[in-house]
């Protein structure tokens, strides 16, 4: 049996695994009956759903033809671990990891480093214009935030400013 | 004529020079701050009341109704020129109204958002004085398995929301509805698929999965394209008004959200949110007519429609919290504390024993949204400048403001957490082709129909008869029933006519 639909057929099979797993989580809890619904009762049945949906979406994937396959296509890693990372270092630096004892570095340090870490993720990264872009950012927010709307934040690493 | 007499008193208590100013300060304020990505009315509502206590009570609720108004348009704004749904109402305006932008076509979209919004509101407000009491019996009318049903329903046109494949998006919102499950059952208490993570005993935050799925997962996938054969944004603008054949297709869609509107948003909880995805399936439904840009690519019906209905019912979700003191939804629960401070309590009584503080408050409404379109309409200019903001300078401070949006919501890092994992999971569902619009709606209904699941069927003793027994539900379910076949429709014909071709 041949992938008529890269899309569907990847998409159908992550569904049901999701709604498989969903349904199993839904039986640890209470289920009840109809007339007393425990915890369990209405996601047993969306998880059952919802595996049942993307057994058929895998089906049709494999039964109905398409023009060109419906590939997925390449995954474009940079800008995915460009953005992703950019997010994730602004919350490390915003809130510490207080795990391995790494200290908050307040608001300020964490937009410079989104800035930087984001603008990697597109063609041309110019260090200039990058700057630039993240003193207006942090300035705005500093002021927007801050300042005007009065955001509880940590502004400054916690060993300055305590 | 009692209700020219009402309205007048109610005129008369808030049309004042001062009221006026604190109108359109509020509105201001609330514009200004919703239009930053993952603040929403609510939380705009909360950070600016502090700021109306000092107030006298008739001036304070005009200045929160300015800020209401003002958020929302700004929420609405965000949609539409960066893709970011700031609320759910906002989700159905992203699908058409960011195309439009994308096309240039950032001000009519904008201004038919807004015209759309002030004519739903006057509506509204006229609905609210004349019919208020009579339609509280009608709320009443509605028990937990006539909600269960017109949730079925909504999920049902929500399948309209997206443009791809049926299956697909009926699994979305099934998705939907599990995300929505996640945190602790309000019943029994106990902690779901939290994994024993404490900051997911509250659920997953709904700014989290619409910043990551909607802004993360668009960003990436736009750089994924090559600078050179990447348009975000077409370089034309092209007009900041809508053209003639703009205002001829969008006034039928506005007429039909307004109505669709000022219905639903007298069901308390999720009627007026139903209202906005109602209307954008009412409007899909209806045959293109030549020329007419397809729904999903910019059609401008698709922004006016879902504007109206969401302002429409957002000026008749008031009607349950004066009549009957239940509020609606969350921002309404924020204006009952509103006017508790100022020793009112809303309910029956209200409009009898102090008819000048209805009735001012009703034509507050009002002027509300008068300002918003007093204030909006010419800042359409500045916010299509936005939009001249070469791409590679917007995406980081795109990136930046969902960071701190969701941050702030709870100030706490695990939100930013929740963002990240939403953003690949939002490019994977670009990347398979699973249109998101649909799941947001199952997120947010999810609790509300298992909730009026349990409570429709503990009622019947667990029997599920009850859902076709009861007139009210059994209609709803009909149309359900009716929606599907009338959404199926098209498919099986194009099935049919490809096999055609093939003979």
């Amino acid at each position: 049996m041949r992938i008529k639909s890269q899309r569907d057929f990847c998409s159908g099979v992550l569904f049901s695994a999701f709604g498989v797993a969903f349904a199993w989580g839904a039986t640890t809890y209470n289920v009840g009956t109809g007339a007393r619904m425990g915890p369990g009762y209405f996601p047993l049945i969306v998880g059952i759903l919802i595996a049942l949906m993307g057994v058929l979406i895998t089906l049709k994937a494999l039964a109905v033809e398409t023009e060109d396959g419906e590939p997925i296509g390449r995954i474009a890693w940079k800008p995915l671990v460009f953005i992703i990372g950019a997010n994730l270092m602004f919350g490390v630096l915003l809130g510490g990891l207080p795990g391995i004892g790494l200290p908050s570095m307040g608001l300020i340090v964490a937009i410079y480093a989104l800035t930087f870490i984001a603008s990697l993720a597109g063609d041309n990264f110019g260090w200039k214009g990058v700057t630039i872009l993240a003193t207006i950012l942090a300035l705005g927010s500093y002021l927007a935030f801050v300042v005007a709307l009065k955001l509880q934040f940590q502004v400054w690493p916690t060993f300055i400013s305590g | 004529m009692d209700l020219i007499t009402n309205l007048s008193i109610g005129f008369g208590v808030a049309f004042t020079a001062q009221n006026l100013v604190y109108a359109f300060v509020g509105c201001l304020l609330g514009t200004l701050i919703g239009v930053l990505p993952g603040i929403g009315p609510v939380a705009t509502i909360a950070m600016l009341l502090p700021a109306t206590y000092a107030l006298p009570p008739v001036s304070a609720l005009i200045m929160l109704a300015g800020i209401y108004y003002g958020a929302q348009y700004g929420g609405s704004t965000t949609a539409i020129l960066v893709n970011l749904p700031g609320e759910s109402s906002s989700v159905v305006t992203v699908i058409d109204g960011y195309q439009m932008a994308r096309k240039g076509r950032a001000g009519p979209a904008l201004a038919a958002a807004g015209l759309g919004s002030f004519f739903a509101g006057c509506v509204g407000t006229l609905i609210l004085a004349a019919f208020a009491p009579p339609l509280t019996e009608l709320a009443f009318k509605f028990g937990p398995a006539e909600y269960f049903s017109l949730m079925i329903l909504g999920l049902i046109g929500a399948v309209v929301l997206a443009s791809g494949s049926l299956l697909k998006a009926i699994t979305m919102i099934l998705l939907g509805l599990a995300l929505g499950l996640v945190g602790t059952d309000v019943n029994s208490g106990v902690a779901r698929y939290s994994f024993d993570i404490p900051e997911l005993t509250d659920g997953i935050g709904f700014i989290a999965i619409a910043m990551g799925v909607f802004g993360y997962g668009e960003i990436i996938a736009n750089l994924a394209v090559p600078e050179h054969e990447r348009e975000v944004f077409t370089a034309k603008v092209k007009g900041l008004w809508p053209t003639r054949q703009d205002f001829k297709d969008m006034t039928p869609a506005v007429l039909r959200g307004t109505a669709l509107g000022s219905a639903l948003g007298i069901l308390p909880g999720g009627g007026a949110l139903l209202s906005a995805f109602a209307a954008y399936t009412i409007e899909k439904k209806i045959k293109l007519k030549q020329g007419e840009m397809a729904f999903g690519k910019g059609n401008i019906r698709g922004v006016a429609g879902p504007e109206s209905a969401n302002n429409a019912g957002a000026q008749t979700s008031f009607i349950p919290l004066l009549t009957l003191g239940i509020p609606p939804n969350a921002v309404m629960a924020l204006m009952v504390g509103a006017m508790t401070i100022h020793n009112i309590q809303p309910g029956p009584q209200v409009m009898t024993s102090n008819p000048e503080l209805f009735w001012g408050l009703i034509a507050s409404m009002w002027i509300g949204n008068l300002m918003l379109i007093v204030l909006n309409l010419p800042m359409i200019g500045i916010w299509i400048k936005l939009l001249t903001i070469p791409y590679k300078w917007l995406f980081p401070s795109i990136v930046l403001f969902c960071a701190v949006g969701v941050y702030s919501e709870n100030n706490n890092t695990f939100d930013v957490w929740m963002v990240a994992i939403f953003g690949i999971v939002g490019y994977l569902f670009l990347k398979l082709k699973c249109e998101p619009a649909p799941l947001l709606l199952g997120f947010i209904l999810g609790p509300m129909m298992e909730e009026n699941l349990r409570r429709a069927l503990l009622l019947s003793r667990g029997d599920w008869s009850v859902f076709v027994m009861r007139p009210l539900s059994a209609g709803l379910l009909v149309a359900a029933a009716l929606l599907l076949i009338v959404v199926l429709l098209p498919s099986v014909k194009a099935k049919r006519e490809e096999a055609f071709v093939e003979d």
